[in-house]
């Protein structure tokens, strides 16, 4: 306990690293892609029942630039597709994605001509939440498992 | 309604035949303009609720259109039905009759690719311009033509 013994009370050490990630963990804010019935889930996923704020993502941010989790909800047309691109690219680094629901992870059950199956095709997509639409709390298990990656990462040397 | 549809056009008038509860009236797609005036002037169905395409998969008369109609007045509604060829499926456009088959039209034309004439803005409405099929023709793949509707870039615009 060398150095902390002769800085008296109100200061502790610790790594840029783990400081940087436990913020960074803590106040994820989502960039809501809602574009079917799973958004329904996720505004009550933000809401008082199941109360996202207790993970520091209470703050659904529609600018792009004040985000950092995009949650894909809703099944992805081509159309739309270039839309979606166009936010992600506009958000800042580091940023992570949560397709959310059968129809983002995979195309679900829109097998069809329109729809892109699976909006891995052209995001890099961080969390898979299955279910048609998932309950509030598969997406606040999602938004965990997305924290516990933060906390792994090695903030100061990705930032290129 | 179908006596005076009939009677009036004699030459174009196929068959007519009810099913589950509907009326549907088979006509000549060469003057279908005059019938659907007559039908909205004369007999008092100003509602056009709906244009669709149906592929019979058939070797004649393959396409079929079909016009929901509904009489406010008479509280009534038929379908009116038009076939056309596999070859060059093309009729007139109705929309100096009824303005609103303007997208219908279009979105006829869009998935089964039958041409309308003397339509006001002639275009696809749901897929892109130059996509070379029509998706719900019977032949189409159900995923698509892979790689023929364009997917954006997974790099960046800036780099």
């Amino acid at each position: 306990m060398g150095i902390e013994s002769s800085l008296g009370d109100g200061f502790l050490t610790t790594k840029v690293d783990a400081l940087t990630n436990w913020a960074r963990s803590n106040a994820a804010w989502p960039m809501p892609m809602g574009l079917a019935c799973c958004a329904i889930e996720m505004m009550a996923f933000a809401g008082p029942k199941y109360d996202a704020a207790r993970f520091g993502s209470e703050v659904m941010r529609f600018s792009p630039r004040q985000s950092d989790v995009m949650i894909v909800a809703g099944w992805v047309n081509y159309k739309m597709a270039h839309a979606i691109r166009r936010i992600w690219d506009q958000m800042p680094d580091p940023k992570w994605c949560i397709a959310m629901g059968a129809c983002a992870s995979t195309g679900g059950m829109h097998r069809c001509y329109g729809v892109v199956q699976g909006c891995d095709n052209f995001l890099p997509v961080d969390a898979y939440i299955s279910g048609c639409p998932p309950r509030p709390d598969a997406l606040l298990h999602a938004l965990m498992k997305i924290q516990d990656k933060i906390r792994t990462e090695h903030s100061v040397t990705l930032d290129t | 309604m179908v006596d005076k549809l009939s009677n009036k056009f004699e030459d174009s008038f196929i068959k007519v035949y009810q099913s589950t509860g509907d009326t549907f009236v088979l006509v000549e797609p060469h003057n279908i303009v005059d019938i659907c005036r007559y039908l909205k002037e004369e007999l008092h169905y100003v509602y056009l609720n709906d244009i669709f395409g149906i592929d019979r998969f058939t070797t004649e008369d393959r396409f079929e259109v079909v016009y929901n109609l509904i009489s406010l007045r008479d509280r009534e509604k038929f379908f009116l039905k038009v076939r056309l060829p596999e070859e060059e499926p093309v009729m007139d456009s109705i929309t100096d009759v009824w303005q609103s088959a303007s997208w219908m039209e279009r979105e006829v034309y869009d998935m089964f690719g039958i041409k309308f004439n003397n339509h006001p803005d002639f275009r696809r409405i749901f897929m892109p311009e130059d996509y070379n099929y029509y998706p719900l023709r019977k032949e189409f793949p159900l995923l698509g033509i892979p790689g023929s509707i364009e997917l954006p870039n997974s790099t960046p615009d800036t780099e």
